[in-house]
């Protein structure tokens, strides 16, 4: 069998080169004041948010399941964090680390919520998260009063654009959770039992695994990413909109997971496809703007092309596939036999 | 004690019913002037688009689906029709049969994606809920108004009944519709197919009534119900945009599940899901007489009743495997 990883580093690479042909500095990278500068950096930087949300969207597809709420948890934490700097000295660190502290909170309570619904109470997923899909921007709303909060902070805004040994911060975050993600799951049985969960849970269960407690714990986990989504987010525009902050995230996210070569049906993750995925996403959006198509474009690209990636994971699609090919065979191979 | 008996089919609905009239009555009690016919015309006036739409998506859920498209298809069919009414000058009656073949496509394509090709009904109309939002983008990203005689003076009649009291065009359009979804649910193969998938696919499959043809029908009659949904839209906003309807999904399904249609399919009514409406709208109405609260709070008392309509539901369900497997 292929290796997972194979199309998707192709898409990237394709995509990577097809910004070369159109722009040939697209791979150039520069120095000024002590800070990387160019195309690569700046698609990094800029998937910060997404490879987050995406990481956490991929355990929670491995145990069957997904989340729409990551776009309302982004808004919410951004909203709370903005609202309490807005509230105190701008440039104190206690004030930083409490808005910090409190939001994360908060998303936690998101990611409680969910997984209680999903977990202890038996909704399916969709309609559970779809509950703090909608009534989450209700939330955020009432947070920041309706308006668009704006602060100055120069503390906060080093989280999403600021920069450490040359490189956007923002990058340190994706790795540093990356690197733990990674080693959770790798090192540890817990990405087995993840997998084992996703595969069948009744099973998992009676085989000892505490199923419920892993899908509570995927939950909570995907929502703490959003939230720290949430924070780079609004730290880089230092402003916080309940309504437009994190919109369209489920699906970038989503689409993130898939074409990262994981299945919708659960029981398997790629966390490195999944980063791959996140980072085609971003050099796509990146490219439909420098290219001069009308960003409206890219919602339309983008559901035409999670729904061509599920059709090529789709097993009938496969079959019809398979099947035309096998019959071409036969009747090549009659053609030489007669 | 025969009172008490009540068909347990029937006990979702009537926690709907009641709810609603307690609501009714609370806002009756508490505000001047809430008690009133025309108040209660208007939860209906203001909600046309939503039970229209909530009809087809009621099909949707009998078979066990879900159908995350609605809101964007409204968005789309009201920015198609202003795009066609205002920038190309197309006949109003051109235009209307126009936009609802397009929703009905749509539907059909998702239906059949989710049918041939073993795709998830989420998955499937969570991707058309953001192309129809793309297409609507792509038309403009600007509202753009409508001030087609036609269309003003659609959305200014009333129709009276009872001296003062009236009702819109929309409200006609809806209630005919309620009333062919009734017919259709009730008195049809396809309405008893419906019911008969939800209940259990592979049964249906087995008793060879036409699985494949249904599920892609059901998802056909749901795009066309949304589009006409925006048609009534159009007639409500008077402009088409691609912000319209944000947020509609949960509306929808809160009003089919509140009005005791179960999410895993097979059980529910119409009729209903009418009363889902209703529901939604008093609390609207609720918010607004109470005056001191924000919008946003809508959204999440429908969100808290959505959710506490499908605890109802588990132990409804628990209840009836209990029952059952007491029986056997």
């Amino acid at each position: 069998m292929r290796n997972k990883l194979f199309w998707p580093l192709v898409t990237l690479v394709v995509l990577l080169l097809a910004n070369l042909i159109h722009n040939h500095e697209f791979f150039k990278i520069t120095v000024q004041d002590g800070h990387l500068f160019g195309s690569l950096i700046d698609i990094l930087n800029r998937a910060a948010p997404l490879v987050l949300i995406s990481i956490g969207m991929t355990f929670v597809i491995a145990t069957k399941g997904i989340d729409l709420s990551v776009g309302s948890v982004v808004s919410i934490t951004g909203a709370m964090a903005c609202l309490i700097i807005s509230q105190g000295d701008g440039s104190s660190m206690s004030v930083l680390f409490s808005a910090l502290g409190i939001s994360l909170v908060l998303a936690l309570a998101a990611g409680a919520w969910n997984g209680l619904l999903v977990s202890v109470l038996g909704i399916q997923p969709i309609v559970a998260t779809l509950i703090l899909m909608v009534a989450g921007r209700g939330v955020a709303q009432l947070i920041t009063d309706g308006q668009i909060l704006t602060i100055s902070s120069k503390p906060y805004s080093f989280i999403g654009a600021g920069y450490l040994f040359g490189l956007p911060f923002s990058i340190y975050i994706i790795a540093f959770f990356f690197i733990i993600a990674a080693v959770l799951t790798r090192k540890t049985a817990v990405g087995l039992f993840i997998e084992s969960v996703g595969t069948n849970p009744t099973a998992s269960r009676l085989a000892g695994i505490r199923s419920g407690l892993i899908i509570f714990i995927v939950y909570l986990l995907c929502s703490f990413l959003s939230g720290i989504a949430g924070l780079i987010l609004s730290s880089n525009v230092s402003s916080a909109d309940g309504n437009n902050a994190g919109l369209w995230y489920e699906l970038d996210a989503i689409l993130a997971v898939v074409i990262g070569g994981n299945s919708l049906n659960g029981g398997r993750f790629y966390l490195t496809g999944t980063i791959i995925g996140a980072l085609i996403i971003q050099t796509l959006t990146t490219s439909i703007y420098s290219m001069g198509v009308p960003p409206e474009v890219t919602l339309v690209v983008k559901s035409v092309v999670v729904l061509i990636v599920c059709l090529i994971q789709s097993e009938t699609f496969g079959a019809a596939f398979a099947a035309r090919r096998r019959k071409k065979n036969e009747t090549a191979k009659q053609g030489v036999s007669v | 004690m025969n009172i008490l008996k009540i068909d347990r089919r029937y006990f979702p609905i009537l926690v709907t019913v009641a709810l609603f009239v307690v609501m009714f009555a609370a806002g009756s009690i508490e505000y001047n002037g809430f008690f009133s016919l025309q108040v209660f015309l208007n939860l209906l006036i203001d909600n046309a688009f939503l039970l229209i739409t909530a009809v087809g998506m009621t099909f949707v859920i009998l078979t066990g689906g879900i159908d995350l498209s609605v809101g964007s298809m409204i968005a789309f069919t009201t920015m198609l029709s202003a795009t066609l009414v205002q920038n190309h000058h197309w006949s109003p009656m051109l235009v209307i049969p126009f936009v609802l073949l397009i929703g009905s496509f749509f539907g059909w394509v998702m239906g059949s994606l989710i049918q041939y090709f073993k795709l998830q009904p989420f998955i499937v109309t969570l991707a058309g809920m953001f192309l129809a939002r793309g297409l609507c983008y792509l038309i403009s990203i600007e509202s753009i108004t409508i001030d087609h005689e036609w269309y003003k003076s659609v959305s200014q009649t009333k129709v009276y009944l009872f001296g003062s009291n009236y009702i819109s065009i929309s409200v006609i359009i809806a209630l005919v519709v309620v009333a062919a979804a009734i017919y259709i649910a009730h008195y049809t193969k396809f309405g008893r197919n419906v019911y008969a998938l939800g209940g259990s696919e592979q049964s249906s499959l087995l008793m060879g009534l036409p699985v494949a043809r249904t599920k892609v029908l059901v998802y056909t009659l749901s795009g066309f119900c949304s589009s006409l949904a925006g048609v009534v839209f159009t007639f409500y906003m008077l402009s088409g945009y691609g912000l319209h309807a944000v947020g509609m999904e949960l509306d929808t399904i809160a009003a089919v599940v509140i009005g005791g249609t179960l999410l895993t399919g097979g059980t529910g009514y119409v009729a209903g899901t009418v009363f889902g409406v209703l529901i939604q709208g008093i609390i609207q109405t609720l918010i607004m007489f109470q005056g001191t609260l924000s919008s946003w709070w809508t959204k999440i008392a429908i969100g808290l009743l959505l959710l506490m309509f499908i605890l109802l539901q588990k132990v409804f369900i628990s209840r009836k495997k209990k029952s059952s497997a007491a029986a056997a």
